[in-house]
């Protein structure tokens, strides 16, 4: 019965690489981790290696200093300007970011003619690169021809002109106005995919239960879009805490640092002023503050994804 | 107080679809009347509930509760209450929030509300988890939380969209002798969406029969069953259904049960035929018996179900003389499926 035999030997199962997951499952996590090891973690190190050293773009030498940058750094008015700057900065871009997503997601959802077209727009200013559209707003906020101020001119509301970016508050609410212009359309888009989730027979129980409008938003919709309005605040916090292009490409800092928060000023120290071990000193002030508010947005998901 | 709900010539079309979903409905429930909309998947009953609900408007026609045309106003403004085939509890609130939800539009001072909810809560026996939140519940659990949330405020109608269907059996079956007593304790009139015959046929006052968007008949259950309107009715209702036998421009139609062994049979004015066995099931006790039947039409594949008292040795293949009682005929017109005029079969 030779044929038989042959036919079992060929058709013997065989474990290709495809089924050794003990094998593939490192493989296919490299890239990842090479990603990062080289990208995040290497410059991290790097950073916290030069906060404790007087490393300069003049001199690289590695000396260790220990925390005297620190030290020169809390006795720096303009720091403690800067984190105050970031923490309203980013407290207030935020709030507004949450509500007026709220807001956009809950139009968005809604049953309308040219929807669609409406989502598109709605997205542009996510989709266009910052650097572009934040000078566009800086047209927008010119001192001389802002066409706002000339809008509020014929409107009657207005003489001369506002300086936006030259004024204190002013500057610091173009800034914030246009982060949370460029930041809305994604939280917007992450809580819309939050409010689609929610089963209708719900929002529909809760109507005939005799539930109006706001009672529905506060305690139906609100609550079980939560987690997702947690994880848009999460990366809206992130990426507002952590941006310095709209007020380099804006005010750079200005006016007399009104508007200078930490990335920037950490920047300016450490490129523009040479001084990268100072300018690294800052910004790791950035990684402890990440590091908690990531912590506390997690547990709150976590609290609340067990329905 | 229970209200009576009229529905005349309801019409609901979506945007998207050319067919409507629901095509001229004209109902008129009693006051504290058990309805059942029975039909089967997409027939348009839920839409129609959802109407009379305020979920959905009309395209065309009117909803009266309690007499008054309700078009255009809120599903709050209608005094209605319902309950959902997912049951819809809300998952972040526990089961006393759960009940207590629908009370706090009506401005009841929050001791009283919690007060209620206990009551309802008791009342379907699930006073004990109160604290729990849905996902903790098991399905009947889920279901009563749901029936609790729905009698709370004592509405005048009660709408149930196939609240049963997610419960496993030998539960449907407790559920459904509980939901009887329950209404018929409360006397709020009620509207229950099913496509299970079986909780139609135990359950209603009256079914209507739904199709295509249409009601095909609308009366108590015994008269459904006895006297379908057309053969969508005769068929659908029955387990096994009503076979039909053409015979010339009609069709005969008779229930398993009423096709027997010609010794089980009395009485003189029944029709005999001649019933070739296939195959044979053996279903709770009955015995259903497929085969072919000659003499009353065409041939035709027919089922016969012999209940346990009907003890005559049957075996596949062999043929052998059934009998129906000519009473038991319902004679439909072929064309259009309309019941006709009975004419004599003989042989």
């Amino acid at each position: 019965m030779a044929p038989v035999d042959e036919a079992v030997g060929t058709a013997r199962p065989r474990a290709t690489i495809a089924d050794r997951s003990g094998l593939l499952a490192p493989l296919f996590l490299l890239p990842a981790v090479v990603y990062i090891v080289a990208l995040v973690a290497l410059p991290f190190l790097l950073a916290l290696a030069f906060a404790f050293s007087d490393v300069t773009a003049g001199d690289p030498s590695f000396d260790w200093v220990g925390l005297r940058n620190f030290e020169a750094i809390f006795d720096d008015p303009v720091f403690w300007r800067s984190l105050q700057n970031t923490l309203v900065f980013t407290v207030i871009a935020m709030v507004l970011i949450v509500v007026l997503a709220k807001a956009l997601a809950m139009i968005l959802v809604a049953d309308f003619r040219f929807k669609r077209l409406v989502r598109f727009f709605v997205l542009l200013p996510w989709t266009t690169p910052i650097a572009l559209a934040a000078v566009a707003w800086l047209w927008m906020l010119d001192s001389i021809y802002s066409p706002i101020d000339w809008v509020l001119r014929n409107l009657g509301l207005l003489d001369g002109n506002l300086y936006w970016l030259g004024r204190d508050n002013l500057a610091m609410a173009s800034v914030i106005a246009v982060h949370v212009w460029r930041i809305v359309p994604l939280a917007a888009v992450i809580i819309m995919a939050g409010l689609i989730s929610i089963p209708k027979d719900i929002t529909d129980a809760a109507e005939i239960d005799g539930a109006g409008f706001w009672r529905r938003l506060w305690e139906i919709t609100i609550p079980l879009n939560l987690p997702v309005i947690a994880v848009a605040t999460l990366f809206g916090a992130i990426l507002t805490f952590t941006d310095m292009t709209v007020v380099y490409i804006l005010t750079r800092g200005g006016p007399a640092n009104a508007t200078q928060v930490l990335p920037s000023y950490a920047f300016f120290k450490g490129i523009g002023g040479g001084d990268l071990a100072q300018g690294a000193a800052i910004a790791l002030f950035l990684f402890p503050l990440l590091l908690a508010a990531t912590v506390a947005v997690l547990r709150a998901v976590r609290r609340l994804e067990t329905f | 107080m229970p209200l009576a709900v009229e529905l005349r010539g309801l019409k609901k079309h979506y945007h998207h679809g050319d067919v409507p979903a629901v095509d001229g409905v004209d109902i008129a429930t009693e006051e504290g009347e058990y309805l059942v909309l029975l039909g089967p998947s997409g027939c348009g009953k839920t839409t129609l509930l959802r109407t009379v609900a305020g979920l959905e408007e009309p395209t065309e026609g009117e909803v009266l509760i309690g007499g008054n045309v309700v078009n255009g106003l809120p599903p709050r403004a209608r005094q209605v209450a319902m309950v959902f085939q997912s049951y819809a509890l809300y998952p972040h609130k526990s089961v006393l929030d759960n009940i207590v939800f629908p009370l706090k539009a009506t401005k009841m001072p929050k001791q009283e509300r919690r007060q209620r909810a206990r009551w309802a809560a008791d009342l379907l026996g699930i006073g004990q988890l109160l604290a729990r939140k849905p996902r903790q519940l098991s399905g009947g659990e889920r279901q009563r939380v749901a029936l609790a949330r729905a009698l709370v405020r004592e509405p005048s109608v009660f709408l149930l969209d196939e609240p049963l269907s997610n419960l496993d059996a030998k539960l449907r079956a407790i559920a459904r002798d509980e939901l009887k007593q329950f209404q018929s304790r409360l006397g709020t009139t009620t509207i229950y969406v099913t496509h299970d015959q079986a909780e139609a046929m135990g359950l209603g006052d009256r079914i209507a029969v739904m199709y295509a968007g249409k009601v095909r008949q609308l009366g108590a259950p015994r008269e459904v069953y006895d006297d379908p309107a057309d053969t969508f009715v005769a068929t659908f209702l029955g387990s096994p259904p009503m076979n039909l036998v053409r015979r010339g421009d009609r069709l005969v139609g008779f229930r398993p049960e009423s096709f027997l062994p010609a010794d089980a049979v009395d009485g003189d004015n029944a029709l005999s035929a001649q019933f070739d066995v296939a195959r044979i099931e053996y279903l709770s006790g009955d015995r259903h018996i497929y085969g072919t039947v000659r003499g009353i039409g065409e041939e035709t594949r027919v089922i016969a179900r012999l209940p346990a008292t009907v003890s005559a040795p049957i075996d596949a293949g062999e043929a052998q003389e059934f009998r129906v009682l000519e009473r038991d005929l319902r004679f439909f017109d072929a064309e259009t499926g309309k019941r006709a005029a009975a004419q004599p079969v003989g042989t």
